[in-house]
């Protein structure tokens, strides 16, 4: 029960630490709401060339756009999260301090991101999720068990986002350097996660690959359980299994990186 | 008073070494494997309750030690005790018991104010509460963060951020602190509030404290024991007097005359300068000054002087040389 706590001590303080930098949100929310309108256009433009890309009409394109804006800070789908700390200490050697401390270094940077999450959800997600509802026509659901549904989707797509980015910034242990993996990072998540266009759209083959990435449990998940397009159980069961496959993996890795790997500033 | 440090083995190293691979780019993709001893055959003990400063260059194993000792990084080869325990294979067991300061690294929560940082500490080490509130109290006093606990960190001047972070590594009551480099960059004033705060703890709590510094003065206010490696080797682990012997440091006596005079002749000491009726005489560290003195002023007519001790930097850069000298003597 000892250690539950100080990961919720670690959660508030992730959520604290983006609280402070006010500028950064305000600066974020509005070019997510920008950014936001412009997508929401350039859809709307295609779904009236072909009408039910990838199984959506129009109110659900828009829903899409609007989730996606919602949820490009939230999940860190360019990265810009923990694992920006974790390369930053890594490369530095402020990586020994955190190894001294008697926690687990996965679940204390897992907990530090949950927090994050929570924060740019409301504090930067929420406002330009808002402005679309207000001003597009959108195709949100009124049962209450789908928006619960959709909950538990956003917090795997959390974990599973985490995940991720915490196998990349391991990386760092080996490469001293994590601009190049950074660029890696952005690219794929925007592409994979389906922050240009919903995978669902992704023809043929391509298609086939990117939706059981596990970028796929990120914006597509919560997305289609919130507009009833899945069963939110099959989604649970995606988004999990990429969790533990990843989460295990980040654990061998992060053995192999403190046992093998100097660390810096010796 | 200072309790008598019990003969109790708490840190024990027994051939301890740590070999790095390291690998050297010689070519288009050729790399060249190389071993480096960071740490070559080191052991000592300390007893629980002492003092002992650990010094050496940069890059002499300082560090690597520490790491073992830690936990965070495991010996190529020998026998390590922190407490009876491996650290290496109980390394968040050990964490309860020990503290870890690093002049150039923080604990501390960066954009958050400084409390926080100890709320965590509390939640991390499971400190039940009256105890933390008590321990808190008597840092915040000590330490002088009473102003400070509402300060994100990263506002925090350098002397402020260290003293937040020694705070931090004693809130669990660690019976030994490693100390890297913990007055570095600092000013006079904080130095001297620093030490002045280590001497208490060791005092007082007869917590077990590891000393790496560059900075001798540290050495010389709060160590007893002194330990010199370099190139991964124990150079030397002793008293801090002894230092200067296995240096063959010498003093200086510096002597006012009534009048000019040539150069004093005085057993083992040589005037190594004259000024006008001032002369400067380098004898032994190991011999007594009261002697020397008692013989000059029986010969000569003295009307002041003043003993200057030896630098111990120069006494370590000395030694340091010599050993040099026999490398590469023993190569050729």
């Amino acid at each position: 029960m000892g250690s539950g706590r100080l990961y919720l001590a670690v959660a508030v303080g992730g959520f604290r630490r983006y609280a402070t930098y006010r500028a950064a949100t305000a600066a974020g929310v509005f070019t997510n709401t920008v950014f936001g309108v412009i997508l929401v256009y350039t859809y709307l433009a295609l779904w009236d060339e072909k009408p039910h890309l990838g199984g959506y009409d129009q109110a659900q394109a828009v829903t899409y756009v609007w989730l996606g804006q919602c949820l490009y800070a939230t999940l860190a789908i360019q990265g810009g999260g923990a694992e920006k700390d974790l390369m930053e200490r890594i490369r530095t050697g402020e990586i020994a301090v955190d190894l001294y401390r008697p926690a687990d270094l996965q679940l204390w940077w897992l907990a530090g991101d949950v927090g994050r999450a929570l924060f740019q959800m409301l504090g930067r997600g929420v406002i330009p999720f808002l402005f679309g509802a207000l001003f597009f026509p959108m195709a949100l659901p009124t049962e209450l068990t789908l928006w619960a549904a959709f909950l538990v989707t956003l917090l795997l797509a959390t974990v599973v986002s985490f995940a991720i980015r915490y196998l990349v910034a391991l990386s760092v242990f080996w490469l001293m350097d994590g601009t190049g993996v950074n660029q890696a990072l952005m690219i794929t998540g925007i592409f994979f996660s389906g922050m240009v266009l919903p995978l669902n759209a992704f023809p043929g083959v391509l298609g086939d690959i990117v939706r059981v990435l596990p970028w796929a449990a990120q914006i597509q998940m919560p997305a289609d359980v919130l507009m009833g397009e899945t069963d939110p159980l099959r989604a649970y069961a995606f988004q999990a299994a990429w969790a533990v496959v990843l989460l295990a993996a980040g654990r061998l890795v992060q053995s192999a990186a403190t046992r093998r790997v100097v660390v810096q500033g010796g | 008073m200072k309790p008598e440090p019990v003969m109790d083995p708490f840190i024990e190293l027994d051939r301890v070494e740590k070999v790095f691979d390291v690998r050297k780019k010689t070519g288009f993709l050729k790399r060249e494997r190389r071993q480096v001893r960071a740490v070559d055959s080191i052991s000592f003990t300390v007893a629980r309750g002492e003092m002992v400063g650990y010094i050496g260059p940069n890059g002499a194993g300082k560090s690597t030690t520490i790491k073992m000792l830690t936990g965070i990084l495991t010996p190529s080869g020998g026998r390590l005790r922190v407490a009876g325990i491996d650290p290496s294979r109980e390394r968040t067991r050990l964490a309860h018991r020990i503290g870890v300061v690093f002049g150039q690294r923080t604990t501390l929560w960066w954009d958050l104010p400084l409390i926080d940082s100890y709320k965590l500490m509390h939640r991390m080490y499971r400190i039940p509460d009256g105890r933390y509130r008590e321990n808190l109290d008597r840092l915040v006093e000590h330490l002088d963060l009473g102003a400070l606990l509402d300060v994100p960190v990263r506002q925090l001047s350098l002397g402020q951020r260290m003293r937040g972070d020694i705070a931090a590594a004693l809130l669990h009551d660690p019976e030994v602190l490693y100390l890297d480099e913990p007055t570095i960059g600092l000013d006079v004033i904080s130095k001297a509030k620093v030490r002045e705060f280590l001497r208490e703890l060791n005092t007082e709590r007869a917590t077990t404290v590891l000393l790496t510094t560059h900075d001798l003065q540290d050495i010389e206010q709060l160590c007893s024991r002194v330990m010199v490696i370099d190139h991964g080797r124990m150079m030397y682990d002793g008293p801090l007097a002894g230092l200067h012997e296995v240096g063959e440091s010498e003093r200086t006596l510096v002597v006012d005359l009534e009048r000019e005079l040539p150069p004093i002749e005085a057993g083992p000491a040589r005037v190594v300068k004259v000024e006008g009726p001032r002369q400067w005489l380098a004898f032994p560290a190991a011999e007594s000054a009261a002697v020397l003195v008692a013989r000059i002023a029986a010969e000569y007519p003295l009307v002041d002087l003043s003993v200057r001790e030896p630098d111990i930097e120069a006494v370590i850069a000395k030694m340091y040389a010599e050993q040099a000298e026999r490398a590469e003597r023993a190569v050729s």
